[in-house]
């Protein structure tokens, strides 16, 4: 089995060495063969540089097209790649690598679609400020409502896509801020999708796309967004 | 003639010249210019004949006939403007295909490269 761990960096040079070493060493069922794909949302600092010496292949973004756009590219080189399954690992070393073994056992267990790793079901490791956490509960009930599945952590990056997801993800995929959203347009798509616990890290560096006062702005926005994504077709969108 | 229908009238014509001169240097897509050709026609019209435009008024039940000129023109915008956001989204959209393309046109490129000089 082929998998892409797809590495979305704007700005990651502080966090992008480590996290290359710990996915290069990392141990997997001999089955999996593992490539690394690092997605250089236009960064303004030597991110490109560091992937480019490294073993990772360098998908380089010509114009910055947000978090959305930069996981998208990914999942486009692992549909026209022939990967088997794709793993979303952010830049910042939020997601330690070797959680993604707990991923891939969810998946072997449910053959779910799509498998979210998630910091909340046992509440070990890093937990987020409070009012983050506010924010995730409430998007929490927001997505039960729209598409009553519980998802205790939809903003989670950290996801590991089958087949099915990555082809449907390389056709659409929001722009920014994505997660709680995909997570609507994958339930109307009919994808099944599983949660597993996972333990997270506080970011190593670089800032993240959610900052003070836009929290708000955020959260309208997800909100909207997820509205809408609950009342279109899926297969509207192109 | 008033003096501000003199105005008015001086204002339009410059405005549409400028349209037309837009278009004609392949400046503005016809497509756009269509909206501000029909304004500012609607304007040049009724500056002139306002008698027209106090019998529209009155047959609508607008009682100060600028007002109706105000509305309509301001929906006209707001339409045209709602437009604009929609080649703004459609735009955005093809952008993204595109960088997003390029980049992994990029990497084959290289393994070709590769390949090639190997």
């Amino acid at each position: 089995m082929k998998i892409l761990v797809i590495v979305p960096c704007y700005n990651e040079q502080a966090s992008l060495p480590k996290l290359l070493a710990d996915l290069e060493f990392l141990s997997l069922p001999t089955k999996y063969e593992l490539s690394v794909a690092v997605i250089n949302d236009c960064s303004k600092d030597n991110t490109a540089e560091i992937a480019r010496s490294s073993y990772a292949t360098l998908i380089n973004l010509p114009v910055n097209l947000g978090i959305g756009g930069a996981v998208q590219s990914g999942l486009k080189y692992a549909l026209q790649n022939n990967f088997d399954l794709a793993v979303q690992i952010d830049g910042d070393g939020q997601h330690p690598p070797k959680e993604l073994a707990k991923l891939i056992t969810c998946y072997e267990e449910t053959n779910a679609n799509l498998v979210i790793g998630s910091r909340f079901i046992d509440k070990e490791g890093f937990q987020s400020s409070f009012m983050r956490r506010s924010g995730i509960t409430y998007f929490r009930y927001l997505n039960k409502i729209l598409t009553g599945q519980k998802i205790y952590d939809s903003t989670s990056g950290f996801r590991l896509f089958d087949r099915r997801a990555i082809r449907l993800c390389a056709g659409y995929y929001p722009d920014d801020y994505p997660e709680p959203e995909s997570l609507i347009f994958f339930s109307k798509a009919g994808l099944v999708i599983k949660e597993t616990s996972v333990i997270m890290e506080e970011r190593n560096g670089g800032q993240s796309s959610i900052r003070h006062f836009s929290s708000v702005f955020y959260c309208l926005k997800v909100t909207l967004a997820m509205l809408f994504s609950s009342v279109r077709k899926p297969d509207l969108v192109c | 003639m008033l003096r501000a229908q003199v105005i008015t009238i001086i204002t339009s014509i410059l405005f549409l010249g400028l349209v037309f001169r837009l278009v004609v240097k392949g400046k503005l897509r016809e497509e756009y210019a269509i909206v501000w050709l029909l304004l500012t026609g609607i304007l040049v019209t009724f500056s002139f004949w306002e008698k027209g435009l106090r019998l529209l008024s009155d047959a609508v039940g607008v009682a100060v006939p600028a007002n109706l000129v105000f509305t309509i023109s301001i929906f006209i915008i707001l339409v045209y403007l709602l437009h604009i956001s929609l080649v703004a989204s459609k735009l955005q959209h093809q952008n993204k295909t595109m960088a997003q393309e390029m980049a992994l046109l990029k990497i084959e490129m290289a393994k070709l490269k590769d390949k090639v000089s190997a």
